[in-house]
């Protein structure tokens, strides 16, 4: 599981780098990415993905549709 | 007359101070509220040595200041933790909203070189100011790094940072260890209904809220930052977003509420909003204030704390005097190859210069005030006025990018606000008259000052009923504006003329997208 940041949507205003609990935010050369090895959806950290609550564009950050989803151990 | 859709509004409320005018010492003079009528304008005037020395030479902070010292701003913030109808972060501020064009983004060393070329080219520039494109406390790092940089590489430079206020209180030790001076906080409510309708959402401890549980987490951050900040004796600026049918009442308690709390200064400004702009109250067709409800709401304010009038809603990246930017000259790539001194000397000589400038201008008008001593009238006018800076009529009618507005009456001459004219983009208003919107930018004034006019122009004004005038070219505005004032009173009273109502004013048109 994994979010991720549309590249061409993206302003480049970096809220999302320092509210990431696992660092997987990082600049690629006009946009923010984030590593999905790392990403947890911050499943375990916060209620909701961190990243999305702070960006300013809306449908910019969002649930990466090429990585396998599972549900939350309960 | 009615312009677009302007409805003419009720009686200028006459510029007349409570306390009887005879005996009045000029500027000088206090009123019983301690309240000078000409405002911080007037030099010192009740404030203390202390808080005098902080202010006199910041531009915003000092409305005679801001013909005279510049300002810059350094746009190292770029991270935002709230959302606001009148922002749209896909572009620059809607101030000047080009599609396309980005603030450069600066470090904090190339923030750091930036304000040194400043400081060396424009040696009267005397605030670093941090305030976006984001919140300034939404990116501490980045934000503390510039000015520790600063205060080591440029000693004698103010440092100012303006902010939503959400993450405030936990940065009042920081801010007041690293002597910033001055705070600016937004406040644009103080009852989180109103805010709903202002901000859809706020990010705080790793949630994002929306709606009324969103702005009373703001407001109350806000305000209790503020009381932070004045008891360890930093000014506190506010900055207030007026916006028609929302809060337009509302910042009237706004008003009471942080003068309780120690705020120094209050500036009301108006909304900017237009569809292009792609904000949420741009497309949503909220308009702003029309010049004479903007007046109105600061005029009613005036009274219990000092307002400010002068403020020009610049860019996160602006530099220079208010009303005159110079960013395109200080680009990144341009102080890279710039040979950039810091002449610590230089730049006193020259400010030293400045100040005798300043205080010639205001014997001038003290000057001229004491020739409308014991003179009695109700009557009061709004003047226009063409400038480049230095607080003289010395701007070409034509040429003018904006014009300052003077409120005069026997109390006095006084700042009120300034009417944009260059905002119109190629493709829209570039047929239609530019007279027209001049007229339409300045319709609430009696005349207009400038160095120099046109024939053309100057009979379309005259048909307007705004008088041009010349006679005072070069000359001292407030100076000016009084003597004018004075035979005005004088045509009125041997009925060459009659003083009749004006009508409302445009303070901007056009969104300029080009």
């Amino acid at each position: 599981m994994a979010m991720m940041i549309k590249e061409t949507r993206c302003i480049g205003c970096s809220a999302c780098v320092n509210e990431c609990p696992n660092d997987a935010i990082s600049e690629q050369s006009c946009a923010f990415a984030i590593d999905p090895a790392k990403c947890t959806e911050c499943i375990g950290f916060f209620s909701e993905p961190q990243c999305a609550a702070i960006c300013p564009i809306p449908k910019t950050c969002i649930v990466n549709p090429d990585v396998p989803r599972f549900a939350v151990a309960v | 007359m009615e312009f677009g859709g302007l409805k003419r509004v009720a009686q200028l409320r006459v510029m007349q101070p409570a306390q009887s005018r005879s005996g009045q010492q000029g500027c000088g003079s206090k009123g019983a509220n301690g309240q000078s009528s000409c405002g911080s304008a007037a030099g010192q005037g009740d404030l203390t040595p202390e808080i005098w020395e902080k202010v006199k030479n910041h531009p915003c902070y000092s409305e005679q200041a801001h013909h005279h010292y510049a300002r810059m701003h350094a746009a190292v913030a770029p991270a935002c933790n709230i959302q606001c109808n009148f922002c749209n972060r896909k572009y620059d501020c809607s101030n000047e909203s080009r599609p396309g064009v980005v603030s450069e983004r600066l470090t904090p060393e190339q923030a750091a070189r930036k304000v040194l070329a400043v400081a060396s080219a424009i040696p009267q520039m005397t605030v670093l100011g941090i305030a976006g494109p984001g919140d300034p406390l939404a990116n501490p790092e980045k934000t503390f790094e510039t000015f520790e940089l600063v205060a080591k590489t440029a000693p004698d430079i103010k440092l100012c940072l303006s902010t939503n206020g959400l993450m405030l209180p936990d940065y009042v030790d920081r801010i007041h260890a690293l002597n910033v001076d001055h705070v600016t906080i937004t406040i644009n409510m103080i009852d989180p209904v109103v805010g709903a309708k202002i901000y859809p959402w706020v990010f705080y401890n790793h949630k994002r809220y929306t709606g009324v549980e969103g702005a009373k987490i703001l407001s109350e951050r806000q305000l209790l930052g503020l009381e932070m900040l004045t008891a360890r004796g930093i000014l506190c600026k506010v900055n207030s977003v007026m916006i028609p049918g929302i809060n337009d009442r509302h910042l009237v308690a706004v008003n009471k509420a942080v003068k309780s709390r120690g705020a120094f200064l209050h500036n009301i400004m108006p909304l900017i909003s237009a569809p292009e702009h792609g904000t949420v109250f741009g497309l949503s067709g909220q308009r702003g204030p029309t010049a004479q409800e903007l007046k109105a709401l600061q005029d009613s304010c005036e009274g219990e704390m000092k307002m400010m009038r002068h403020c020009r809603q610049c860019r996160a990246d602006a530099v220079g005097l208010l009303g005159e930017d110079r960013s395109a000259e200080f680009t990144a790539e341009k102080i890279m190859s710039m040979e950039v001194v810091y002449d610590l000397d230089r730049r006193q000589a020259y400010q030293e210069k400045v100040e005798l400038q300043r205080e010639a201008a205001a014997a001038a008008k003290k000057a001229e005030l004491e020739t409308l001593a014991g003179k009695q009238s109700h009557i009061s006018i709004l003047i226009a006025v063409a400038t480049k800076g230095g607080g003289r009529i010395n701007e070409h009618f034509g040429h003018a990018k904006e014009f300052q507005v003077y409120e005069v009456s026997t109390a006095g001459a006084k700042f009120v606000g300034h009417r944009r004219v260059d905002l119109y983009c190629q493709g829209g208003y570039a047929e239609e008259d530019s007279l027209e919107i001049v007229v339409r930018a300045i319709n609430d004034c009696v005349a207009v000052f400038v160095a120099r006019i046109g024939g053309c122009p100057r009979d379309g004004l005259i048909a307007a009923g705004i008088e041009p005038v010349d006679r005072f070219a070069l000359e001292y505005i407030e100076q000016s504006a009084i003597a004018y004032f004075r035979e005005y009173l004088e045509r009125v009273r041997t009925g060459e003329i009659q003083h009749t109502q004006r009508g409302d004013a445009d303070i901007r048109q056009g969104a300029l997208t080009a």
